[in-house]
């Protein structure tokens, strides 16, 4: 007994050719992009705008993630911006009339170690001083809340209790890019899809617009969106970033009738696990340790994710996978996001979200387009600008990422 | 899963080995010399290819050495490792992509 999908609206978007130039033009339609022209449009009435996506929209990490939306991170500049984004989340199926199944089912982080244990309570206290809704659960409070977890004292790394917030959950990721995509398209903006950026138009030191597959496009201002490739095309303009692009896996088992209440995550053992509304048993795990382009990951990788799955939920036992996929995830020294100006005039950079973007889709595109429209960080971005890694200030958020990478 | 072939041990699978990212990164010659923008690029900023590569790979479960290898970062096709074991002569020569 699954979950019935909800209605399309009737009206989707436009397939406008691309103009000869735009006030902004928007690099990549994945979520990031498509909530940055939304909010450009929205937040600051800018709706002179394309979003150029080299595939189709949302076809890049958008349509691969296992859409798992929280705000528990540990330092306190990657809570508040995780935190703004649920709090969107929360209002944003109303806003943009169109309903994607965000599901607030809580999220549970395993500890398995002492040191986990330290480390998730510490977690908790900071989020509940920066106003993030957190619990801690022992191992009898973890099998109440979530009965098909194996809380037995017997497996190798036994549950020794878990995070738990409440407010989290999950989406149905396309029609959360759909939803953004209508609304933004009706505001006026322009979305191209098979348009390749291969270049950038200078004029000395300042970008003036885009070489594209579909020809030149002039552009008050160029925002990278692109994930996975920011450093390919960065390279373009002389950029170089501090990003690394690694292959990240997913899979889903077949459908199975609703027997996982909540969002289960384990970094020790390495798996997580939802499941969607349709009944797949949704499963990820950590990133490839190579790098890569080749929207694939290794099979090592999903072997140890099942066992992983297995000891922790023995009643998976017999479900089928059904399909394995790798997204490019574009991973920082510190984990964190770069979102701000570069050192190019009129360039902006988005990226290094890495393992964990989906669920600041709708921040990211507010803060973005602040940044796009004044030419200056938002407070909630300031903090994530390229320099820190100048100046040392980095937001270290290896641990509460929560995928390994 | 990877086919690496390791130059002391032949032929093994990626799960016996350490990445180790972009190879011939050196050590600053002068690091007292160097500004907080340098070394920033120094620690944190690699070259992130789309194609051939030059990277460092470590037989971490096996004779534990480090060596170069080319690998293709699209089709991960490895192009080119070292062929010489060293000899009294020396290390073998690294790679470039
Ligand atoms: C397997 C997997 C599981 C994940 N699970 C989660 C999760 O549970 N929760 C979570 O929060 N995050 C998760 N993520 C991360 C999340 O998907 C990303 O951080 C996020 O989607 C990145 O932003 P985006 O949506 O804009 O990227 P994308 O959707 O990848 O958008 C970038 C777009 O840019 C386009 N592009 C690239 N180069 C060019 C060019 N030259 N010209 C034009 N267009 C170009 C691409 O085609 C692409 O459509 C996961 C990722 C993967 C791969
Ligand atoms: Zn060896």
């Amino acid at each position: 007994m699954s979950h019935q999908l909800p209605e399309h609206p009737d009206r989707l978007w436009r397939t406008p050719d691309p103009k000869r130039s735009y006030d902004v033009v928007i690099v990549g339609a994945g979520g990031h992009g498509l909530a940055t022209a939304y909010y450009l449009a929205r937040n600051h009435g800018i709706t002179n705008v394309a979003v150029l996506e080299r595939g189709w929209l949302a076809g890049g990490n958008m349509a691969r993630n296992t859409t798992i939306i929280r705000s528990n991170y540990l330092c306190e500049e990657s809570a508040a911006l995780y935190e703004h984004a649920l709090k969107l989340w929360e209002v944003l199926p109303q806003e943009l009339e169109y309903d994607f199944l965000f599901s607030q089912r809580g999220v549970l982080n395993l500890a398995h170690t002492l040191q986990d244990v330290r480390e998730g309570t510490r977690r908790v206290n900071a989020n509940r001083l920066g106003g993030v809704d957190a619990e801690w659960l022992d191992a009898d409070q973890v099998r109440e809340f979530c009965p098909i977890v194996n809380t037995s004292p017997d497996v190798r790394y036994p549950v020794l209790g878990a995070t738990l917030q409440p407010r989290a959950g999950i989406a149905k990721h396309d029609h959360v890019a759909w939803a953004l995509a209508r609304k933004a398209d009706e505001y006026g903006v322009d979305l191209i899809q098979g348009c390749e950026v291969t270049g950038f138009l200078r004029e000395g030191d300042r970008v003036v617009g885009v070489r594209t597959s579909r020809g030149p496009i002039g552009a008050g201002r160029v925002a990278l969106a692109a994930a996975g490739h920011s450093s390919v095309l960065a390279d373009l303009a002389g950029l170089r970033l501090p990003v690394q692009s690694h292959p990240l896996q997913a899979l889903v088992s077949e459908l199975l009738e609703p027997v996982h209440p909540t969002v289960v995550m384990s970094n020790h053992v390495h798996v997580y696990v939802s499941q969607a509304h349709k009944g797949e048993l949704v499963m990820g795990a950590g990133v490839d340790p190579y790098n890569g382009y080749g929207q694939r990951g290794s099979f090592h990788q999903i072997e140890h994710q099942m066992a992983a799955a297995l000891e922790l939920f023995p009643v998976f036992a017999r479900a089928h996978v059904l399909r394995t996929w790798g997204g490019i995830v574009d991973v920082t020294p510190d984990a964190s996001p770069i979102i701000g100006p570069t050192p190019i005039e009129n360039l902006f950079l988005n990226c290094g979200w890495g393992t964990g973007g989906f669920k600041a889709t709708p921040a990211s595109g507010w803060v973005y387009a602040h940044t796009i429209a004044t030419g200056e960080p938002h407070p909630l971005n300031a903090p994530f600008g390229l320099e820190r890694f100048t100046t040392g200030a980095l937001i270290d958020e290896h641990g509460a990422a929560a995928v390994a990478h | 899963m990877l086919l690496i072939a390791c130059p002391w041990c032949g032929e093994r699978d990626e799960l016996e080995f350490h990445y180790g990212g972009q190879a011939h990164v050196a050590y600053p010659a002068d690091p007292e010399g160097l500004s907080d923008a340098e070394w920033g690029e120094y620690l944190f900023v690699r070259d992130n290819t789309k194609g051939p590569f030059a990277e460092r790979w470590s037989h971490a479960a096996g004779c534990r050495r480090w060596f170069n290898v080319v690998r293709h970062t699209v089709t991960h096709q490895i192009l080119a490792v070292p062929s010489d074991r060293p000899t009294a002569a020396g290390r073998p020569k690294p790679v470039t992509a």
